[in-house]
Parts: C-alpha cells; sequence; structure tokens
C-alpha cells in the first residue's frame, strides 16, 4: 500500500533531522529547566546551589517581569491593529486591475522591509530618528522632538519600526488571499454593488480568513521574540520604556548575571508559548 | 471623471508605498557616504560631496571585513547542514505514514514560535562548559534550530506536490526508497531545496542575539560587530551605515530573487 514502509525506513529518514534538532532544540531547554532551580549567578559561580521552585516563586511575584509581559503585549495590541489595516489598504491598492508595471515594482518594495537585518533597522532607526540630525525631525518641519530619550515618544518610535517592517508582509498574505478569490464571483458581486466594504465583507473576506490567522500567530510570536531592532534602538530604555519580554530576560541572565532567575523567566515565557500555540491552533486550525 | 480620479489615487498611493519602503535604504546608502562632519550636520543636509571612506576604514581597519566572511562561512555551512538533515525528513514527511507524524509538525511549528533567549540562556553555559564559545560550529549549530524546520517545510511541501506514479514505477524496478529519493523527486525537488536555502541563508545572516551572545572576536558575526560601534560618545554614523549597507545588500539581492516565495516561506506554508 502506498506510504507504508518499514519502521525502520522511517527511522532512517527521520533521525538525522530529529537527532539533530533534539542536541541544538531540546537538551539547552532540559538544561534551562535544571539551571532554573538553582541559585546560579555568572559572576558567583562557586556558590551554585540547588533551591527548589524559588526562582519561579521569584518571577511569578515580579512585578517588573510581568510589566515587561504586559509592555509586549501591549505593543502586539498597539501594532498588529496598525499592520492589519495598513496591509488590507495596500492588498487592495495592488488588487485593482491595471499599471501592471507600477504594482510590480511596489510589489518588490514591499519585499524589501521585510528582509532587513533586524539589526540594521535598529541603527537605521538611530540615524533617522536622532534628535538633532535625524532626518525625521527634519521632515516633521524641524521638529525638536526627543525620540529615542522619552518613554512614550520611544514606544512609539518602536512601533512606527515594527509597523515598517511587517506591513509588507501582512499586505503580500492578504494580497495572496485576494488573488484566490475567483475572477467570476468578484466581477459578479461587483455589478450587484457599488460598496467595496460590501465585497470585501461578504466576498472576499473568507479568502483571508487563513492569511489573517497565519498572520495573528505569526506576529504574536514575533513580538514575544522581539530582540534585535530593539536592543540596537533604544536597549530596552529609557528606563524599561521599551523593554520587552525576550529584553529583559537577556538583562538578568546576562548583564545581571542571574542566570538561575533568567532561566526561570525563559520557562515561564516557553510555557506561556506553548500555551498559546497550542490555543490558536486548536482554536483556529479547526475553524479555517 | 471619476475613473480618472480614482486612477490617479491609485497611482499617488503606489508612488506612496514604494517611497515609504525604500526610503529608509536611500538614508542608509546616502549617510553611509557622508564624512562624520557631513552626518553630525544639523538639520541633516541631502545634498554633499560623496566619499566612501567609511567603506574603506570600516572593511580595512575595523575589520567588518572579517565579520562578513564569518557570517558567511557560518550562513553557508549551517544552510547545507540543515538541508543535509532536513531533505530526508521532508521525503519521509511527504512520502511515509508513521506514528507521530502529527506530534513531529507541532513540535517543528512550536520551534518556530520559541523566543531565542530561552535557548540562548543554556546555550551560553553550555558552549561555555564544553570550550566552544566564540567558535563559528557553535552559531552553525544553534542556526538549525530555526533553519531546519523551514527547510523541512518548504520541501516537504515540495515533495508532496510531485506525482506518486514516478515512485511506483521505480518501487518495481527494484530501487530503494533512498534511491527514489535521491535519483528522482530530489532532481525534481530541487527549486523547494533552493528556496528553503535561500530562506536558511537570509535567517542566519540576519541573526543578532546569538551571534552577540556567544561570540566575542574570533567568530564575530557582521551584525554583532554594526552594534558594537554603538559604544561610546560622538558615534560614527557614517561608519554603522556603511556596514549596515554592507550587511544588508546580499539579503536584499536573495530576498528579491526569491520574492514570490517569500511570503509562503515566513508563513511556514499556512498560506498557500
Amino acid at each position: 500500500m502506498r506510504g507504508q514502509v518499514s519502521r525502520r525506513t522511517v527511522i532512517g529518514f527521520i533521525a538525522p533531522a530529529v537527532f539533530g534538532l533534539a542536541i541544538v532544540g531540546i537538551a539547552p531547554l532540559l538544561y534551562a529547566a535544571w539551571t532554573s532551580l538553582h541559585f546560579f549567578n555568572l559572576i558567583k559561580l562557586k556558590q551554585v546551589k540547588f533551591i527548589g521552585l524559588e526562582n519561579y516563586w521569584t518571577v511569578l511575584t515580579d512585578e517588573v517581569f510581568w510589566q515587561a509581559m504586559g509592555r509586549t503585549f501591549f505593543l502586539l495590541c498597539t501594532a498588529l491593529p496598525l499592520q492589519l489595516a495598513l496591509g488590507l489598504g495596500i492588498a487592495l491598492v495592488l488588487h485593482k486591475p491595471g499599471l501592471t508595471i507600477l504594482k510590480t515594482l511596489a510589489r518588490l518594495s514591499l519585499v524589501l522591509p521585510m528582509a532587513t537585518t533586524y539589526a540594521v533597522v535598529g541603527l537605521l532607526g538611530q540615524v533617522m530618528f536622532n534628535q538633532k540630525f535625524g532626518v525625521i525631525n527634519q521632515m516633521l518641519g524641524g521638529a525638536n522632538i526627543n525620540w529615542i530619550g522619552d518613554p512614550t515618544n520611544a514606544f512609539a518610535m518602536i512601533i512606527f519600526w515594527d509597523v515598517w517592517q511587517w506591513t509588507p508582509f501582512v499586505a503580500l498574505v492578504l494580497l495572496a488571499g485576494l488573488t484566490m478569490v475567483p475572477g467570476e464571483v468578484e466581477e459578479a458581486a461587483r455589478l450587484e454593488t457599488k460598496s467595496w466594504w460590501t465585497v470585501l465583507r461578504y466576498v472576499q473576506l473568507p479568502f483571508l480568513l487563513p492569511g489573517l490567522v497565519a498572520v495573528l500567530i505569526l506576529r504574536t510570536a514575533d513580538t514575544l521574540k522581539l530582540f534585535d531592532m530593539v536592543f540596537t534602538l533604544t536597549r530596552g530604555g529609557p528606563g524599561a520604556a521599551t523593554e520587552f519580554i525576550s529584553l529583559m530576560i537577556q538583562r538578568v541572565g546576562f548583564r545581571g548575571f542571574d542566570q538561575g532567575l533568567a532561566s526561570a523567566q525563559a520557562i515561564i515565557l516557553l510555557i506561556i508559548t506553548i500555551i498559546l500555540a497550542q490555543i490558536y491552533i486548536r482554536v483556529f486550525y479547526k475553524e479555517v | 471623471m471619476n475613473t480618472t480620479r480614482s486612477l490617479a489615487s491609485q497611482i499617488l498611493l503606489l508612488f506612496i508605498i514604494i517611497a515609504v519602503c525604500v526610503f529608509p535604504f536611500y538614508w542608509m546608502v546616502t549617510t553611509s557616504l557622508k564624512t562624520q562632519i557631513v552626518a553630525l550636520e544639523a538639520p541633516p543636509v541631502w545634498i554633499f560631496e560623496p566619499t566612501l571612506n567609511n567603506y574603506r576604514e570600516a572593511l580595512f581597519e575595523d575589520g567588518v571585513l572579517r565579520t562578513l566572511i564569518n557570517s558567511l562561512i557560518i550562513a553557508i555551512s549551517t544552510t547545507v547542514l540543515a538541508i543535509f538533515l532536513g531533505v530526508p525528513a521532508a521525503f519521509a514527511l511527504a512520502r511515509f505514514e508513521f506514528r507521530g507524524k502529527k506530534d513531529l509538525w507541532f513540535w517543528f511549528i512550536t520551534n518556530r514560535m520559541v523566543s531565542p533567549i530561552v535557548l540562548a540562556l543554556p546555550f551560553f553555559l553550555i558552549a561555555r562548559n564544553l570550550g566552544i564559545l566564540d567558535k563559528h560550529i557553535t552559531l552553525i549549530l544553534i542556526y538549525l534550530t530555526f533553519n531546519l524546520p523551514i527547510v523541512i517545510w518548504i520541501v516537504t511541501d515540495q515533495f508532496r506536490g510531485i506525482p506518486y506514479d514516478l515512485d511506483e514505477a521505480a518501487r518495481l524496478e527494484g530501487a530503494s526508497q533512498f534511491t527514489i529519493m535521491r535519483k528522482i523527486c530530489l532532481p525534481l525537488a530541487m527549486p523547494g531545496v533552493a528556496v528553503s536555502a535561500i530562506f536558511s541563508f537570509i535567517f542566519s545572516w540576519n541573526e543578532l542575539m546569538f551571534g552577540l551572545i556567544l561570540t566575542r572576536s574570533e567568530a564575530k558575526t557582521a551584525p554583532a560587530m554594526a552594534v558594537s560601534f554603538m559604544e561610546g560618545y560622538n558615534l560614527p554614523y557614517g561608519k554603522i551605515m556603511a556596514t549596515s549597507t554592507l550587511i544588508v545588500i546580499p539579503v536584499l539581492i536573495f530576498a528579491l530573487l526569491a520574492s514570490k516565495q517569500l511570503v509562503r516561506g515566513l508563513t511556514m506554508g499556512a498560506v498557500k
């Protein structure tokens, strides 16, 4: 029968990959779990000792940890709607017939932000948003806005770059959905109504759903992972204004040297990630 | 009348989209051609005498060239390794029925979602104990955590598109599954392998955090180098932008080459 092969053949094919991922993906996690149960400070390595769940208790009752978590979800809740709205707008503009060359050019330019090294986005941010010689303040009519040094402005700047980098992604995903709508169906709908909103809501939306689900899952994951761009742009500052969860764990583990506490934070973040992934996959992949 | 206006607004919108996407790159490149004095002029100047000094200094005096070579070695090695490990697994996922197939898939998806900082902490300690901090091999291995899933995903999809009849014919001739994969399916799946290689390269080349934590000087990657210019006062903005330009140009070329598949790759196939 098709697809039925001996167990040995299956193992022969998947073993290299499973083995590889186990070594680099699972073994470190087990080690992190071990570290998280210990007092483990990089500059006091002689005093490593088992302390049970104390690190976890510290994390769960630590305001700073939950503030970083809240900040991370606040970023997701502000950037994602912007990305969806702008992305949908761009997708609809690109979906209109005509202007082939200009549209191809636009599609190619949309590829650029997504591929840009995150660290470079942060460095560009430093240059463009500089208070004195930054081009953004110049474009705002010679404004004298302190972007990097002010907590609210710094957060707005992070939102700006996240939106700049990932709106194209949302736009291209949604555009792929729009092109799945059968031409006759869309034309028939347009003969019935002049309202683009009606067409979007009743004809195009069903085709956009799988893409929207993918965007929601991936943007959530990427926001929890967000590190490079913020690290190069603000290092989490000023104060803790842009210290998102991954940056906070890095600070505790490598600038505060408390590997035990940071590992406990990392494990809790991992658990939250897995729960979210499970919920998303259960809820959405059933319906879509 | 109405259509002319809507056409005009469409053209305008397309131009705005292009401008917003491209402008930061324009600013990066022009800043990289400015001397430090010009770069620090306030308000910024748009017309100036360009110089390649930043590139010369960054590449040859500050050692950016070596970090670019490091990044290249690491990105290529991890990509080749990911393909060697990933292609057989992809073939199994596409062709065989076995228990645990769903769990394997879920494991890959979860891997895509886990924050790298979760792995960076223990990997740093392990690498330190094994004495492989600041070595290329460390980054080559850790980058597998995101490259392997993406290679497996894209190539599985590609294998699925190859008609099963070809396998059957070869099986009747007495070919083993491995021979079928290598001689029949792999040549046909090459486009998918190429795209997954481009992705793996881009992700590895772009990565900063592991590079920052796991290297010091010997194996320092280009993004980590760019960040190390950010210390102290009076930052060398021209040089930083020159380094950034050198980092970004190769990925942009690759991304444009794979632009048609980019969305599918980034969503791991969630969008067809």
